[in-house]
């Protein structure tokens, strides 16, 4: 187990350094030298270029400016954004709460709906029910996201005036953060007006970013039923008169969860590309806004800081997939 | 006897693999479906000009926001009625199949040659190369994809083309790992050391030997990657970064209609409605042409 862990460990390390190699030669790959680009339309005089230029290393051969970066990053410093002159990390800091609010909102919507509609799929198999699950699962899978936030808000924010258009919370509440996730934090400042007001701003983005993670989990949970449910045990457990209830829910279901889990954890990567396009719609606070909000801007330690930060997230979290599924299984160790 | 009985059969049908091929998946009804629409799609795409009723950017002033045909207010002239600059949504949809379906083709073509060169390589010499190759795709693959895409095309510049190339760039991990994976099961087999023995070159054995018997996977993955890349490529036009207006790109047009998902419904609707049956059909084409292609794998 501790040589599996180790492997493991060891394999993150050329990963890492390779993203830092991506985020800091992609932001070379902008035309123009970073000083103009600083600069902006206001342009900069040559001594004051000069100047510049030596004071962020510019100078230095590059892989000495490689070196410096990948220094400053393990410090935790990812530079500043040129628009707000903050810190990039303390900007991600501030705003992810947000973020992994409506994600873990959008993976619970997903569980809740998927795993379930996978197992009734699977249970019974090549019916109209598996059909219509399968069906609408393909098409959540195909769903572009962007324009099925549009739909929702055409839908259930301008016909049924149902739901708010963007936003987190009603501006006429301020919540004082604790905790960053809204949710809990109106709970905790115990005003119930403020937090209905989160929780309906919460809905749809929940929906948006649900979806597709949705379709891939009942598709997931109904093939990996489907093969629990032809193995011995299974015949064994209903030899032995078991309900039909205890045999699924019992014996089939958690061996069943095990290939679900993995790709529940697969889903991080896919979560935050559709926090961008679902943060953007709904006016959501959170990172992948201001990413795009960046691009805008052309701030780019921001792209630069936050795709990094966003890497190594997805890349942790596949890490402790990784590892959990290895405690869970053997078989994947050797 | 019954030797005899299965010599004669074996006589009277020799191997068919297409006719194989083709009762697998005629038999799977998805993929008939979807390989009609994209049939329908390509038609469209082919004969845009001919078929559209008007010229994707022509504006009139007469006809701003015009609903559907079937709504009051509407015209029979505009069947799903107009943008906010009075140009004709069909006419737009209709030519915007070119783009997207070019899209597609474009961007699986380029990631397939790139990845089927880089796996095959990696998995023909490994070493080093293959470590160095399949350690820069864990890395791609490590980073979300849109957002990957999105740092490239923010610093290449948006516009259709750098839009294609980033997605082209995200999506090929997937090609370069199916290849070098079948590559690699492939060079164990007798056939290869047969040609070896025969004196057949690197290059010879790569592509002539290996490669024909890893192309069903591939061609699964890439009938598969082009409602990737249209979703992707149109996520890309949403967000301003893919095809610039006034070019009829299905995301792009979905851009320009935000601002009126509260008056106008259609303009928002139809499409992105035409993405998603898009996208759609190549799926249930993909899967169906994975089913008949490993009938092992089936139900």
């Amino acid at each position: 187990m501790l040589r599996f862990l180790l492997t493991r460990l060891s394999l993150i390390v050329p990963t890492f350094i390779g993203m830092t190699l991506v985020a800091f030669f992609l932001i070379r790959l902008v035309p123009g030298d970073p000083i103009e680009t600083l600069a902006g339309e206001r342009g900069i005089d040559a001594t004051r270029h000069a100047l510049l230029l030596k004071e962020y290393g510019l100078d230095r051969p590059v892989l000495v400016q490689y070196g410096i970066y990948i220094g400053r990053v393990l410090q935790g410093d990812l530079g500043k954004s040129i628009i707000t002159h903050e810190p990039v990390l303390n900007e991600f800091l501030a705003l992810f709460p947000a973020t992994i609010e409506l994600a873990l909102c959008a993976i619970l919507f997903a569980l809740v709906l998927g795993i379930p509609a996978g197992i009734l799929a699977a249970v019974k198999r090549n019916s109209v029910l598996d059909h219509g699950v399968m069906g609408v699962s393909l098409t959540g899978y195909s769903m572009p996201i962007f324009w099925w936030g549009l739909l929702l808000i055409l839908l259930f924010s301008v016909q049924l005036d149902l739901t708010p258009v963007s936003g987190r919370i009603a501006f006429t509440y301020f919540i004082e953060p604790v905790t960053g996730f809204l949710l809990l934090d109106t709970l905790l400042a115990g005003n119930k007006a403020a937090f209905w007001s989160a929780a309906t701003h919460l809905i749809l983005p929940t929906i948006v970013l649900g979806t597709n993670p949705l379709a891939v989990i009942a598709r997931m949970t109904r093939s990996a039923m489907l093969e629990v449910l032809g193995e011995d045990y299974i015949r064994t457990a209903r030899a032995k008169g078991l309900s039909n209830l205890r045999v699924v829910a019992l014996h089939a279901l958690r061996n069943a969860l095990i290939p679900v889990v993995t790709v529940i954890g697969l889903q991080v990567g896919v979560l935050f590309t559709g926090a961008i396009l679902t943060e953007t719609i709904f006016s959501w606070p959170g990172v992948g806004k201001w990413m795009i909000e960046a691009i805008g801007r052309r701030d780019y330690p921001v792209l630069q800081g936050g795709m990094l930060l966003l890497g190594i997230i997805v890349m942790s979290v596949n890490l402790l997939v990784d590892v959990t599924y290895g405690m869970i299984n053997p078989k994947v160790r050797h | 006897m019954t030797t005899a009985l299965i010599r004669n059969a074996a006589a009277a049908e020799p191997p068919r693999p297409l006719r194989e091929f083709w009762s697998y998946f005629s038999a799977n009804r998805g993929a008939l479906a979807g390989l009609l629409i994209v049939a329908l799609v390509l038609l469209l795409a082919a004969l845009a000009p001919l078929i559209a009723p008007f010229a994707p950017d022509l504006t009139d002033p007469a006809v701003f926001l015009k609903p559907p045909a079937w709504q009051a207010g509407g015209s029979s002239a505009h069947w799903l009625g107009t943008d906010a600059i009075g140009r004709d949504i069909v006419s737009r949809l209709i030519h915007g199949a070119r783009l997207s379906l070019a899209i597609g083709l474009a961007v699986v073509a380029l990631s397939v040659v790139v990845g089927t060169v880089l796996g095959l390589t990696a998995g023909y010499f490994r070493g080093v190369f293959e470590i160095a190759v399949m350690r820069l795709m864990d890395i791609i693959l490590t980073l979300p994809s849109l957002l990957l895409a999105i740092v490239i095309v923010a610093i290449l510049g948006p516009g259709l083309m750098n839009a294609m190339l980033a997605v082209a760039v995200v999506v090929l991990p997937h090609y370069v790992r199916i290849t070098r994976a079948a590559v690699i099961g492939e060079m164990a087999k007798d056939y290869v050391t047969a040609a070896r023995m025969n004196g057949a070159s690197h290059l010879r054995l790569m592509f002539n030997e290996v490669l024909p018997n890893c192309l069903a996977p591939l061609i699964v993955q890439a009938s598969l990657g082009i409602s990737t890349a249209i979703l992707d490529a149109a996520a890309l036009g949403f967000l301003g970064l893919g095809a610039q207006p006034p070019s009829p790109e299905w995301g792009t047009m979905l851009a320009d209609a935000r601002e009126f998902v509260m008056r106008a419904w259609w303009v928002v609707t139809f499409p992105g409605l035409a993405i998603l049956i898009t996208v759609l059909a190549f799926n249930l084409l993909g899967d169906g042409l994975r089913d008949a292609f490993d009938p092992k794998l089936k139900r």
